[in-house]
């Protein structure tokens, strides 16, 4: 017999061949006019089967053949080693075959000699539809249903059908994109090999030049890259856990508040926090000013550099440090610092010995994100650079500036990446195989320790003026929105918000006439509907790596965490190479933006998860499985609930992100997927800060609306510990 | 069976979609500022009811969108950006030669542009190299007035000087290659390198001096004058300086792109582009640049060509590939890396 999984996947396969249109529409996925236009007897809509049968695309009948085979296995013993043969045998072929036709026949006609014999005069394809991507996923469970019998995971079908799913989307939207781009750097401009060149352009002075150090000149941007990413990682994780510390174990008063401040950097569209500097820092910031007159200095141009970037992305990415270890901090045990306090430790021994040492994973993967965020950063380096290049700003030049070098390119993002690498192995080394687990099923009722005094006045000295340069940065980007130019001419005016978002009476109901409305509901919509996806795979991710073990885990790791490491220009422009021609033809579809947003911030749901699993206990999900729950009942069930702050941060930060990027986003918006950003890029590119800065503040306001709903539907994780105070323990149990 | 099914569909077809397939669609890369594009677009559709689906990008965006997507092209027009990129182009064999009945109508340079693309492109506006100055801030530092390229060398400039650097920006490099044809190039590298002890910083981006000027940041932004117009414009007490020397320009072109899926609506659109009454529209849209039309008027605060000194450019030179890519190296190796 078959088991149920496998045959409603088999359902699925044959159910998509023969009644699913195979291609992809031009109307847009969600668009059912195939139905009525034609459908079976339209050569653009018709299914597999017909397609074969009237429209001459005989190359698609053995599909046919893989996906019969596995019906052989009808009447065998379940997960018996033949049937598992079979069934690998029947999806690795069909996925084999369908790739194969894929990229031998496309839009302009068959390139592979081996398949012309099938292909008549003039025969051509598109890219694949809803058929061919339902088949295509059919057979790659075909190959996990055989894999796990063949004892891949231990046998577990849902893991081994996990396990396959993210590899096999990991390798079609990060590596065939990202290999697509970097083999161009070992080709010449013309597209011929040139290993020299290559070589050539790996040791430009460009990029490893040392002159700064021995005095003039400057440093190469492969340096200045490094410089600047282990600093931001430094202080982003710091800042971070002052401001975790300072929520979870002191009696401070405005922790909501400080919450909502600590969210705002990144809910802040690109380029405004570096106006907002320039503005109070800049030669002729309002700061600057008061100080140099104050003390009769001529006033300087120090914010452009080193020192701006710095500041600008300490400002953006803390927040993403505080996500991470606000629920390390909040996972770590009341009960083993109780015992070194019974111990007779004192509060500070304890703290350095025990909780700071626990919150280990949670410090790692912060500094682990900040590094690579500053790595990857384009925005802040733009606006604030001065005349200090990092690798991002030239890999984006090195494509879109005075000339086209997407060698140059490429042989940047390669540095980059190995940055990645090498501080990824520095983490795994540092964190080394140490078990952080301090959320069992045990009794665990202990009270949060509250923090060292002295420890305490630090963080209270650190958090309350970075909360308030940040209140003071964000009144001054809502009051640019007001003011006829800002940092110029302050007059009061509402034309910038009249001109974004006027809404007008008109004959038939209300007409959304501003011209910021289109680009917005197109934002809203891509954000909203990429953020679920970018959790949930995110999160499934973390649950293999921490929980299953399998052979090449490692791999599978990195491979995940490739694409947020990659510059947003090189993602942009491998994306178009890669999926502009069948089999996926996505440029210029509203889809392209969803993946690209779903593979560029999944490894914030991964990280976040694995720093939140690793201190889940083992024995939970043990207990569950010796209850004789699945383990897909144990996810849903036990690991899930636990996971809430993570999947918060993984839906807020892709959520947040999908609003706020930019480079990539550049080269993949269309004229009907505009999105918010590239349409504020284009004003403040020609100067029109007021309505740029407008929007960006609707966008905060919408961000922090959508945040809060998030939160609501998520709700609060529960651990049973203690409360300290008899007002907010009723808070608890309400 | 089979045929039925097609007739009702084609029925269907025609009655639904018909009227509006009638009249065409097309994509248009569109490369200047938003309010110009948006208003091209809406002129086009007003008068042949083509739609138009247009996406705006800078041009060196453009230019790698297009060329990454030459195996499937999914645009159609490019209009609008500075003329490097279209002759790169052109150069490749990414766009398409098309010779509009108005080419005759145009400026002297506008054909020029045309006959160096080998048709592929035409030139639809100019606008001049030079710098612009906060007033303020040369009263407040008791500068000169800056008049020429010289002045800008001088050692009281130091630190007050930004310009965009030519490896990342059109501007920039077009700056390069005008000191090169002016001076001639031994002398260019020495004006650059002494001008490098003025520079306060080389941004990334074409039009960011003349802002950083209008903010008060640094007090001469070396830009193309029409952006430093719109900054005045807007209300910044910037002055437009057309150097005493002599400059070069830019030639703001117009390319099909190769393949173009609607070539007939592309040819509409690039010939409506080309008409005298249609570029006269630009003041509208704040695009302060030189029609390419001889019959277009220009807007009234344009910089006026005939009293700029412009050298006689050589775009099919100084626009290949090979020459841009020597004389950034040389820039690079000669002029930036120099300490400050």
């Amino acid at each position: 017999m078959l088991n149920r999984p496998l045959a409603a996947w088999l359902a699925a396969g044959w159910a998509a061949a023969l009644l699913l249109p195979w291609y992809m529409l031009d109307d847009g996925l969600f668009s059912f006019v195939w139905l009525t236009e034609g459908y079976a007897g339209d050569r653009d809509y018709a299914p597999a089967l017909f397609q074969v049968l009237w429209h001459e695309r005989y190359w698609l009948a053995p599909l046919g053949l893989f996906l019969a085979l596995p019906l052989l296995a009808v009447g065998r013993p379940d997960n018996g080693r033949g049937t598992g043969m079979l069934l690998v045998a029947a999806g690795a072929g069909g996925l084999f075959w369908l790739l194969l036709q894929g990229f031998g026949i496309d839009h302009r006609g068959v390139s592979l000699a081996l398949l012309e014999p099938l292909v008549p005069e003039g025969g051509r394809q598109y890219g694949m539809g809803w058929g061919a991507s339902l088949v295509a996923l059919a057979f790659l469970f075909f190959i996990t249903q055989g894999l796990a019998a063949h004892g891949l995971a231990r046998g577990d079908v849902f893991v081994a059908g996990s396990i396959g799913l993210v590899v096999a989307l990991v390798a079609a939207f990060i590596f065939f994109p990202v290999l697509t781009i970097l083999s161009s750097a070992l080709r010449d401009n013309q597209g011929a090999l040139a290993p020299f060149l290559f070589l050539d352009k790996l040791f430009d002075g460009r990029i490893w030049g040392t002159a700064c150090l021995t005095g003039g000149g400057r440093c190469g941007s492969a340096w200045n890259s490094l410089i600047l990413a282990v600093l931001t990682g430094l202080s982003t994780t710091l800042l971070g856990l002052a401001f975790a510390l300072v929520v979870t174990r002191t009696g401070f008063r405005a922790k909501r508040m400080l919450r909502t401040l600590t969210v705002l950097p990144i809910i802040t569209p690109p380029f405004v926090i570096g106006l907002a500097i320039i503005l109070l820092f800049g030669r002729s910031g309002a700061v600057t000013q008061f100080v140099a007159d104050l003390l009769g200095l001529d006033a300087g141009r120090w914010v452009y550099g080193l020192p701006g970037i710095l500041f600008a992305q300490t400002l953006a990415f803390t927040p993403i440090a505080f996500l991470v270890l606000i629920g390390v901090v909040e996972g770590v045990s009341p009960s083993m610092e109780e015992a070194a306090q019974t111990l007779r430790a004192d509060a500070w021994t304890t703290f350095t010995t025990v909780s700071l040492p626990l919150m280990r994973p949670g410090l790692a993967n912060a500094f682990l994100l900040g590094f690579i965020e500053s790595l990857a950063d384009f925005g802040n380096p733009l606006v604030l650079g001065g005349s200090y290049d990092v690798l991002a700003t030239d890999i984006f030049f090195a494509i879109v500036g005075a000339q086209y070098d997407q060698g140059r390119a490429a042989v940047l993002a390669i540095v980059l990446l190995s940055f990645t690498l090498m501080a990824f192995w520095a983490q795994q080394r540092w964190l080394g195989r140490r078990s952080y687990a301090t959320v069992s099923g045990k009794g665990d009722s202990g009270l949060p320790l509250q923090l060292p005094p002295a420890l305490r006045r630090l963080c209270y000295v650190v958090v309350i003026p970075w909360a308030a340069l940040t209140a003071v940065i964000y009144l001054m980007i809502l009051f640019g929105g007001f003011v006829e130019f800002w940092g110029r001419d302050h007059t009061l005016t509402l034309r910038h918000y009249i001109h974004a978002f006027s809404v007008v009476e008109g004959e038939h109901g209300l007409v959304w006439s501003g011209a910021a409305w289109n680009s917005f509901w197109t934002t809203l919509q891509i954000a909203a509907i990429s953020a679920v996806p970018t959790a949930a795979l995110g999160l499934l991710t973390a649950w293999l790596l921490v929980r299953q073990s399998f052979g090449f885990k490692r791999a599978f790791e990195f491979g995940t965490m490739l694409s947020f490491a990659i510059p947003g220009t090189i993602i942009g422009v491998s994306y178009i190479l890669a999926f502009n021609v069948p089999p996926l033809e996505l440029t210029g579809t509203g889809i392209i933006l969803v993946i690209s947003f779903v593979f560029r911030n999944m490894p914030v749901g991964v990280r976040a998860g694995i720093a939140t699993m690793s201190q889940l206990d083992r024995s939970l999900d043990e207990a569950s499985l010796t209850l004789r729950a699945n383990s897909f009942t144990t996810v849903r069930k036990v690991i899930l609930p636990l996971l809430r702050p993570a999947i918060l941060a993984a839906l807020v930060y892709s959520f947040v992100r999908a609003m706020t990027a930019i480079s990539a986003v550049v080269f993949l918006v269309s004229a009907n997927y505009e999105m918010a950003t590239t349409y504020i890029l284009g004003r403040v590119e020609n100067g029109d800060y007021g309505l740029a800065i407008a929007y960006c503040s609707v966008l905060i306001l919408v961000m922090l609306a959508a945040i809060g709903l998030m939160q609501w539907v998520v709700g609060h994780r529960r651990l049973g510990r203690r409360a300290p105070s008899v007002a907010s323990a009723a808070e608890q149990t309400s | 069976m089979k045929n039925t099914l097609r007739l009702g569909a084609a029925a269907i077809a025609i009655l639904v979609a018909g009227p509006a397939f009638a009249a065409g669609k097309m994509t248009l890369y569109c490369s200047p500022q938003e309010e110009w594009c948006q208003l091209m677009v809406t002129e086009f559709e007003k008068e042949t009811g083509i739609k138009v689906a247009m996406t705006r990008k800078s041009s060196g965006e453009t230019f790698a969108q297009i060329k990454a997507e030459a195996s499937n092209p999914k645009g159609d027009v490019w209009w609008g950006g500075t003329g490097d990129p279209h002759l790169q182009a052109a150069e490749e064999g990414l766009t398409e030669a098309y010779t509009s009945e108005h080419l005759d109508e145009l400026h002297d340079w506008a054909q020029r542009q045309h006959a160096a693309a080998d048709k592929k492109s035409v030139g639809i506006y100019a606008g001049a190299l030079g710098f612009g100055y906060n007033e303020e801030l040369l009263k407040k530092h008791g500068l000169p007035e800056p008049r020429c390229w010289s002045d800008l060398i001088k050692p009281e400039f130091r630190g007050e000087v930004q310009m965009a650097n030519p490896n990342s920006s059109g501007t920039a490099y077009t700056m390069l290659a005008t000191m090169v044809q002016l001076m001639g190039e031994d002398e260019a590298f020495d004006y650059l390198k002494a001008l490098h002890q003025n520079i306060n910083q080389y941004t990334k981006s074409g039009s960011a001096p003349i802002k950083a000027a209008a903010q008060g940041e640094t007090t001469v932004g070396i830009v193309f004058q029409h952006d430093a117009v719109t900054m005045r414009v807007t209300g910044a007490p910037i002055k437009v300086v057309s150097p005493c020397e002599g400059t070069g320009y830019e030639i703001g072109s117009m390319s099909i792109i190769k393949g173009a899926r609607n070539l007939e609506e592309a040819k509409k659109f690039y010939d409506f582009a080309l008409r005298p009454d249609i570029q006269t529209m630009a003041a509208q849209a704040k695009a302060y640049q030189v029609p390419s039309n001889k019959q277009a008027t220009p807007p009234p605060e344009a910089p006026d060509f005939d009293e700029i000194k412009l050298i006689d450019y050589d775009f099919k030179k100084y626009g290949s590939s090979d020459e841009r890519q020597r004389l950034l190296k040389k820039w690079d190796e000669e002029v930036a890396a120099q300490p400050r």
